[in-house]
């Protein structure tokens, strides 16, 4: 039993089985971030005025990341090019880029992630609050240190792009003065929840697209030698898969890091 | 769609030399792989079907439960209540339902019906077996998929029934699991219910982009789009509904997990109180959000439930009538519309919500549009009716009651429809009574009927007849028991998901203003829970010859004399009975449409669709019109 156009496209369609396939799958996964982002227009329209924070982000390393995802992306085209030309060393040189690339993401990602669950708000008992990156946080010591400052306006916390630069300083908190402390996890606030949940699922995308790619990369490119043109559709669905990741940063960047 | 006819390859016959085809057509693959672990679309679909006859029968369990409780408000479940105590516990401490255990019942009742019943049997069962074999294909686009969709479906479905026996039981928030409701309850049952939900989604996630490209791409020659039987049109349009509007419900339940476990406050607002204490949460969170999300899930979703029915009905309607379906392209573009709207309805299960006048104005609009492809749709079936030579055969009959009770069904929304009706109707038992009516003697009426009709082409016998009418006119009599009192009791204003059917409240609002005032409900309103209890459990006996039959019947239903038993024209009859793997044994090319039914000159009354055009007819210009 064979079953027809697993790699000759259909001729009245054009397409064959994994490239509609994939295809599919992508437009539920439109859905899914789409959800995702009705969500985070909803609870930033429903955000208490003054309480939507602006310039948590880090641009800088947002636009890294931006450049890092839009490198990966020519490769993965360069490497199914390489396969469709016949240059196998080629592709292996590609997506190995591709999977570096990947990585740096990540590592980007991962700094941006321990940098804010570091960051501390600490309300304080005469009403101020203490903000900044926890630097010690021993507790058989009566006092924590933080690099940050104290304001008296809880909503200077939250938009920082209109201040210019915020000057850090080393502060000492006696534990006796601090009313409660929380770092900037998702339950901080529904932006950070919206952050967390977003990019979250958007680096398992990468992970789950970075897996498939190295499958490909190294045992799964066997079948290069059996049957070249089957392997280059493979290429071809993996790299729609990893355009379409590529292509929900492009959104978050703006959304998350720009506004 | 004319010249392509030509270029498809060639059929290939059946042969066993491919080394990349793992399966082979040999019988030594041995029975984990045969039947467990298989790719074959007919044995995935026969796996999707027991398993979920086997879930609807859970989910009947849970309701003989609570309308025992309704009818018997504090009474102990009677022969079953020391063993619910022992597997329970605490929630049904000397045999009775506590009210946490009742919300328990409800909220797994309606999941259990939906995601594991309903669906995979109409869309994921009769789908998998029925659809590559009415568009001539060797089997599903991709077989493994298909596999560990099934897979991922039990997966959850084992998760979902783990849920009752962890500590404080299973969800207890509603189908629905509206938060922070859903949120707040201190057991880890919802946590369970979301881990659960997240498998069912992948499982339809991937059933649906399989369906998608099976019916795009493996058609037989000559099965152009027109050509197609409309029971395929309206799984290529569940299997759309399916893949878009499933995800949402994944993002919202990704959400509430979040909310669970990371303590976010995604749907939880500023100020919310749990137990009268202020909860520790950062709060600024949108309950409604939950509330968009899941329904824009859960209004296609009722489309999900129906259309496959609709179209199990369509080809039972057309091969018992022995006439072509009336209106074939009015269906086809009826059931696209259906598709198409379904999305922009959902906000008509919000209206009490507070959402503003404009959205309901709006949502009320398409609810009153999108009745029209639906109206359309089951006239299309009863003019079919008119003029035939119908043959009453159980099949048929279960096809037939589907009209009239979906009839009520549909006709008794359009009050829930309109925002100012749906004010006093809403939360009572009159939207309960209404969506069974879709549903039940709807929706599981037309998954008989197509059990009843399918299952000759799957084991080569029929089911018994007399026990299949004593099976009709026992469910059809005792469905309209349970639920026709059920839109009196809600026009009385009795509202649903009150442990005690309502007793308490009863009885504290008649004693302050004596009975039958506002609000307060009469004696006559209660009565009914007992006569609805008893019609519950007489509906039950009457699906017992409907068990006993499906497997009686493997071994002595009455032999098919050949591979068309109902003389019909859709190609799944053209394969040898049971189907083997790779499904037929020659070439299928398709030259006409699926319900030629008496065509006048014809030497039978049934035209099969791969049976050439005759030779005396005008010369051949094309294969297609």
């Amino acid at each position: 039993m064979d079953i027809p156009y697993t790699v000759q496209p259909r001729p009245d369609i054009g397409l064959y089985n994994a490239k509609l396939g994939i295809w599919l799958f992508l437009a539920s996964e439109v859905m899914l971030f789409g959800g995702l982002f009705s969500a985070y227009i909803l609870l930033r329209v429903g955000a208490a005025p003054g309480y939507w924070p602006h310039g948590w982000l880090n641009v800088w390393l947002g636009t890294l990341n931006t450049i890092i995802l839009a490198l990966s992306a020519i490769t993965t085209l360069l490497a199914w090019v390489a396969c469709k030309v016949g240059h196998f060393g080629k592709f292996k040189f590609f997506h190995a880029c591709t999977l570096a690339l990947a990585l740096s993401f990540l590592c980007v990602k991962m700094y941006e992630y321990h940098d804010k669950w570091i960051h501390y708000e600490i309300k304080l008992n005469d009403g101020t609050f203490a903000d900044g990156h926890m630097r010690e946080n021993d507790p058989a010591k009566d006092y924590v240190k933080i690099e940050g400052r104290i304001v008296n306006d809880e909503t200077l916390l939250y938009d920082l792009r209109s201040q210019g630069k915020i000057k850090m300083e080393e502060l000492e908190i006696p534990r006796s003065k601090i009313v409660s402390m929380q770092n900037y996890g998702p339950w901080h606030n529904t932006f950070l929840a919206i952050y967390f949940t977003l990019t979250g699922l958007h680096a398992l995308h990468i992970i789950g697209g970075s897996i498939v790619i190295g499958y490909l990369w190294g045992p799964g490119s066997k079948l290069w030698k059996k049957d070249p043109e089957r392997f280059t559709n493979r290429i071809e669905v993996s790299g729609l898969f990893w355009h379409f990741v590529d292509l929900v940063w492009i959104f978050l960047f703006p959304v998350l890091y720009l506004t | 769609m004319e010249t392509t006819v030509q270029q498809f390859p060639p059929f290939r016959e059946a042969d066993d030399h491919h080394g990349h085809d793992e399966h082979g057509h040999h019988e030594d693959i041995g029975f984990l792989r045969s039947y467990v672990f298989s790719t074959d679309h007919k044995i995935i679909g026969i796996q999707y079907g027991l398993t979920a006859l086997c879930f609807l029968l859970f989910g009947f369990f849970l309701m003989i439960l609570m309308r025992w409780q309704i009818a018997h408000p504090g009474l102990p479940v009677p022969f079953i209540g020391s063993l619910l105590e022992k597997a329970l516990g605490q929630p049904a401490a000397k045999g009775v339902i506590s009210p946490e255990l009742y919300n328990s019942l409800g909220a797994m009742h309606g999941t259990i019906m939906v995601f594991l019943g309903i669906v995979p049997l109409a869309f994921a069962a009769f789908g998998n077996y029925v659809v590559p074999l009415m568009i001539g294909a060797v089997d599903m686009t991709f077989p493994r998929v298909n596999m560990a969709s099934y897979q991922a479906y039990f997966i959850g479905g084992l998760i979902m029934l783990v849920s009752f026996f962890i500590p404080g039981g299973a969800a207890q928030a509603g189908w629905t699991s509206y938060s922070p409701l859903a949120t707040t309850i201190p057991t880890h049952g919802q946590l369970f219910w979301i881990v659960g939900m997240v498998f069912l989604i992948s499982s339809s996630l991937m059933g649906a982009i399989n369906f998608i490209a099976t019916i795009i791409q493996l058609r037989a020659p000559g099965m152009t789009w027109m050509r197609l039987p409309w029971f395929v049109w309206t799984q290529f349009v569940t299997a759309f509904i399916l893949l878009l509007a499933f995800p949402p419900l994944e993002a919202a339940a990704v959400m509430q997990l979040m909310d669970n476990v990371a303590h976010t406050s995604f749907f939880l607002p500023t100020g919310l109180a749990v137990g009268g204490q202020l909860a520790n949460i950062s709060g600024g969170g949108s309950p409604l959000l939950w509330q968009h999300l899941f329904w824009f899930l859960g209004h296609p979703e009722v489309y999900v439930l129906i259309l496959p029915a609709m179209g199990i009905v369509c080809e039972i309607i057309a091969n018992n009538t022995r006439k072509p379906i009336w209106g074939y392209k009015s269906l086809v573009y009826s059931v696209l519309a259906v598709g198409f709207l379904s999305f922009i309805v959902w906000a008509h299960h919000m209206y009490l919500t507070g959402m503003g006048t404009k959205i309901s104005t709006f949502f009320q609009t398409t609810t009153m549009i999108i009745s029209i492809p639906s109206v359309i749709i089951l006239t299309c079936f009863f003019i079919s009716l008119w003029g035939g030579s119908i043959r009453f055969n159980t099949p048929m009959l279960f096809a037939l009651a589907f009209l009239p009770m979906f009839g009520i069904g549909g006709l008794t929304g359009l009050p829930l429809g309109f925002n100012v009706s749906d004010v006093h109707l809403h939360d009572t038992y009159y939207i309960i009574a209404h969506f069974h009516y879709v549903v039940a003697p709807g929706t599981i009426f037309a998954l008989f009927a197509g059990v009843y009709y399918w299952y000759p082409k799957m084991t080569g016998r029929f089911m018994n007849e007399f026990w299949g009418r004593v099976h009709f006119w026992g469910s059809l009599v005792f469905m309209n028991v349970v639920f026709m009192p059920m839109f009196v009791q809600g026009m009385a204003g009795m509202l649903r998901r009150m442990s005690d059917g309502g007793a308490n409240y009863s009885a504290a609002v008649n004693s302050r203003a004596g009975a039958d005032v506002i609000g307060g409900l009469s004696a006559n309103i209660m009565s009914l829970h007992t006569p609805i209890f008893w019609g519950a459990m007489c509906l039950g006996l009457a699906q017992i010859p409907f068990i006993i039959n499906v497997f009686w019947s493997i071994k002595h239903g009455e032999k098919i004399k050949n591979d068309n038993p109902w003389n019909s024209t859709t190609l799944e009859w053209q394969t040898p009975t049971p189907p083997p793997h790779g499904n037929f044994t020659r070439e299928m090319r398709v030259y006409r449409g699926p319900y030629e039914y008496s065509v006048p000159g014809h030497a039978t009354d049934f035209t099969p669709q791969n049976e050439p055009p005759e030779p005396l007819s005008a010369p051949r210009i094309s294969t297609a019109h």
